[in-house]
């Protein structure tokens, strides 16, 4: 079974390495790792993809537990949440195939971004399955660059988690106003 | 107040109670050595930065406190790369300061810069790099709490020479650490307690299995109140050795790879296995998939990540040892498990015949021998600091230790080299102990040059070479499993006694098992460190031995004489 972990990290230089550092070194999996930042300065978010049939999620969520720097994991799998990948296309296009592309574009409810005399990009957003189609169906007509940008989830419905616990968590809340911006000065490695 | 990086640094290590550092200048942390001379801390110079860690180690399992080394950038941080590995596998509380080139040309490859806070990001518990003067103090005080809280373990605080020089205000924070991302979990929650609590009743053949929590989290008083009260005899890990005495009629002693049969065909008997604080390593468990299969199983442990990792348990609790104990304290019933002792009495009995402890010498010097003398010589009350290898098992099973923190040996890494470093740092925790490093011939010359540390310190350790003239275990193994090719395993040693001499420290030679007493009595008598170099029989093998990832049944069992043992037939 494919895992959807949603992990709150402090966000320090170097938090990102840590977190593949230890998927590394204990020879876990990960299928796809997306970081950004969140509603609140100081704390970002990953979403790491895992297939369950290599690697042990109870073991991974808890080894992300030992690194200083996670505030909190989530394994949104078993719980509705949207999850969303977004894939870049770029197709070899024609004045015969043009329209077919539209077509199938128009289906999978995928954005044209480009155009050229030769090319298409499109622009997919969905889960993994609806962009494994799309790529599927648009393979025949030649792919010649394709981008994703990895999954990222979020739980339906108030969910579990609210606004004061994540600003609980930032170190920006926890300093003098004077440190909040820019380089604290300490990277929790580099 | 306005103070320099460097002398934020040890305003810090005071407050944190440090009186001792152990370490190694260089360019890049000068500024802080040159503000230390301000400070009341004493600095011991290593000889290479390994000794340093492995100082460290010593001091913070011999005391219980964190143990500080520090090192310059470059090469000096990486020559403490296997002493924080070491810490790491042992959990060991200690605290690494390195200087950093800089803050302006890191990553330029500048001169004695290297990447430490990478390098040391798997074999640390947590790292910083700090590059303002004014982040030192919070770098270093948070440091020291997760050093000493939860599962212990190294820290590393790498710091900038810039950092180091400029001047920050300085206020010392004393309201207790606050990581939102780091909350060890003391407590045991109620639900599982009363769930271990239900196998704990239905249980007619329960054993302990001890390891090391019981020495770090000052466990021994509640570990011997429930074995006592529910009648279950306890199985030692090498780490936990000590942590109850060896004299106490529940105590089976060391289990796993080099274990009594008794211990571990006891654990492949029981009906219910309690893991104290020891994490199933592969030296202990033997072959997983025919592990204690009768057994069920419960894990109290302060690392959540260690339970179920190797070995699935029925009942897995996360908390400290002795919090959890505590816990369960009062609903554990009093029973007697008289059948189930009996039965481990009568294999122990058909075992001790084969020990070597009452066998005669016959004219060897066997290693075992040597120890177990020196066990009653100390009478069991010196503390002990191994090296690893054979010596570091026949230790193990001859010398008794019937206190905690008396017997320091690197567990999990086995780095050779650990035994005389980590001895004289365990003097600095306990100056009043009788010390006794016990090395082998090979892990001696590791860390050999230490030796000058020692002569230079003015203190008194007492160095056991368990000279056999080869990479004894390796040899041992090659004897096992390679059909006796001895790849790289003798050795051509210099003379230890000249060695302890051209450093101005005694050396004492023996050869015979007579002149044990003797040997003991002339190191005692030297005010310095000594060095005696026991020649001992060259192929001895450690018995009785699980072979890795064998069943733990399947033993190689001790020989019934002694002639067995004996090198060449």
């Amino acid at each position: 079974m494919i895992h959807t972990l949603v992990v709150y990290v402090e966000d320090k230089p170097g938090v990102l390495n840590r977190v593949a550092s230890l998927f590394r070194r204990r020879a876990f999996n990960i299928e796809s790792l997306t970081v950004g930042h969140t509603e609140q300065p100081g704390v970002s978010r990953m979403t790491i993809v895992i297939d369950g049939t290599q690697t042990n999620v109870e073991r991974v969520e808890q080894n992300l537990y030992k690194l200083v720097n996670v505030l909190r994991v989530d394994d949104v799998s078993s719980v509705p949440a949207v999850v969303r990948d977004l894939a870049l296309v770029k197709v070899k296009a024609n004045a015969r195939t043009r329209p077919e592309i539209l077509q199938l574009a128009h289906i999978f409810r995928a954005r044209i971004v480009d155009a050229s005399k030769t090319t298409l990009i499109l622009e997919v957003t969905g889960d993994e399955n609806k962009i494994e189609a799309t790529l599927d169906l648009l393979r025949p007509f030649g792919i010649v660059e394709m981008v994703r940008t990895g999954v990222v989830a979020m739980v339906r419905g108030p969910g579990r988690i609210d606004s004061a616990e994540v600003a609980s968590w930032s170190s920006a809340a926890r300093k003098p106003a004077a440190e909040q911006e820019g380089d604290s000065g300490i990277n929790h490695s580099v | 107040m306005q103070l320099k990086g460097a002398q934020v640094i040890w305003e810090c290590l005071v407050r944190e109670g440090v009186d001792v550092v152990f370490g190694y200048p260089g360019g890049a942390i000068l500024p802080a050595y040159d503000a230390m001379l301000d400070y009341p801390i004493h600095h011991v110079l290593v000889r290479h930065e390994q000794g340093a860690t492995h100082m460290a180690d010593g001091y913070a399992r011999a005391s219980g406190k964190v143990g500080v080394a520090v090192a310059t950038s470059g090469p000096g941080a990486t020559n403490m790369v296997t002493g924080i590995a070491t810490a790491m596998m042992d959990s060991i509380p200690i605290v690494c300061i390195t200087g950093q080139v800089g803050s302006k040309v890191i990553g330029t490859d500048a001169f004695q810069e290297t990447d430490v806070t990478g390098i040391t990001l798997p074999i640390t518990k947590h790292n910083f790099l700090v590059t303002h003067a004014e982040d030192i103090a919070e770098a270093i005080r948070e440091a020291f709490f997760i050093a000493k809280s939860g599962r212990q373990g190294p820290v590393l605080v790498d710091i900038t020479k810039d950092a180091q020089q400029s001047t920050a205000e300085f206020e010392w924070d004393d309201t207790p650490v606050r990581l939102p991302g780091y909350r060890p979990q003391y407590r045991p929650l109620p639900e599982v307690v009363q769930h271990a609590m239900d196998l704990i009743k239905k249980a007619q053949r329960p054993l302990i299995l001890a390891g090391h929590a019981v020495v770090t989290s000052n466990a021994r008083r509640e570990v011997l109140e429930f074995a006592e009260k529910t009648d279950t005899p306890v199985a030692m890990t090498l780490l936990g050795l000590g942590g109850i005495p060896a004299s106490h009629p529940l105590n089976l002693g060391m289990m796993g790879m080099h274990g009594e049969s008794w211990v571990n065909n006891a654990i492949q008997q029981a009906d219910l296995l309690l893991a104290f604080g020891m994490r199933f390593d592969d030296r202990v468990t033997g072959n997983l998939k025919t592990y204690a299969v009768n057994a069920k199983k419960i894990h109290i442990e302060i690392d959540p990540s260690e339970i179920h990792k190797n070995v699935k348990v029925d009942v897995g609790i996360v908390g400290d040892l002795r919090e959890t104990l505590l816990e369960l304290l009062p609903y554990v019933p009093e029973t007697k498990h008289t059948e189930w002792r009996a039965h481990i009495d009568s294999m122990k009995g058909e075992v001790a015949v084969r020990d070597i402890q009452f066998l005669p010498d016959s004219g060897h010097l066997y290693a075992a021998h040597v120890i177990n003398d020196l066990w009653r010589l100390t009478k069991g009350q010196a503390v002990i600091v191994t090296d690893v290898g054979q010596h570091q098992m026949w230790e193990a099973q001859y010398y008794r230790h019937e206190q905690p923190r008396t017997l320091i040996t690197s567990g999990g890494l086995g780095t050779m080299g650990f035994a005389l470093p980590a001895a004289i740092g365990a003097k600095f925790a306990r100056p009043d102990a009788d010390i006794w490093a016990i090395v082998g011939d090979g892990g001696f010359q590791m860390t050999a040059a230490e030796l000058s540390t020692a002569a230079q310190e003015n203190i008194k350790v007492n160095v056991a070479v368990i000279n056999n003239g080869y990479l004894g275990m390796v040899r041992q193994w090659q004897e096992f499993f390679y059909e006796r090719r001895y790849a790289a395993t003798p050795l051509r040693n210099p003379d230890f006694v000249k060695l302890a001499e051209a450093h101005g420290l005694a050396g004492i030679r023996v050869t015979q098992r007579a002149d044990i007493p003797s040997a003991y009595e002339a190191a005692l008598a030297e005010k310095g460190t000594v060095v005696i170099d026991f020649r001992v029989e060259q192929e001895d093998s450690v018995f009785p031995m699980v072979p890795a990832g064998a069943d733990l049944e399947a033993m190689i069992r001790r020989p019934t004489s002694l002639a067995e043992t004996a090198a060449d037939p």
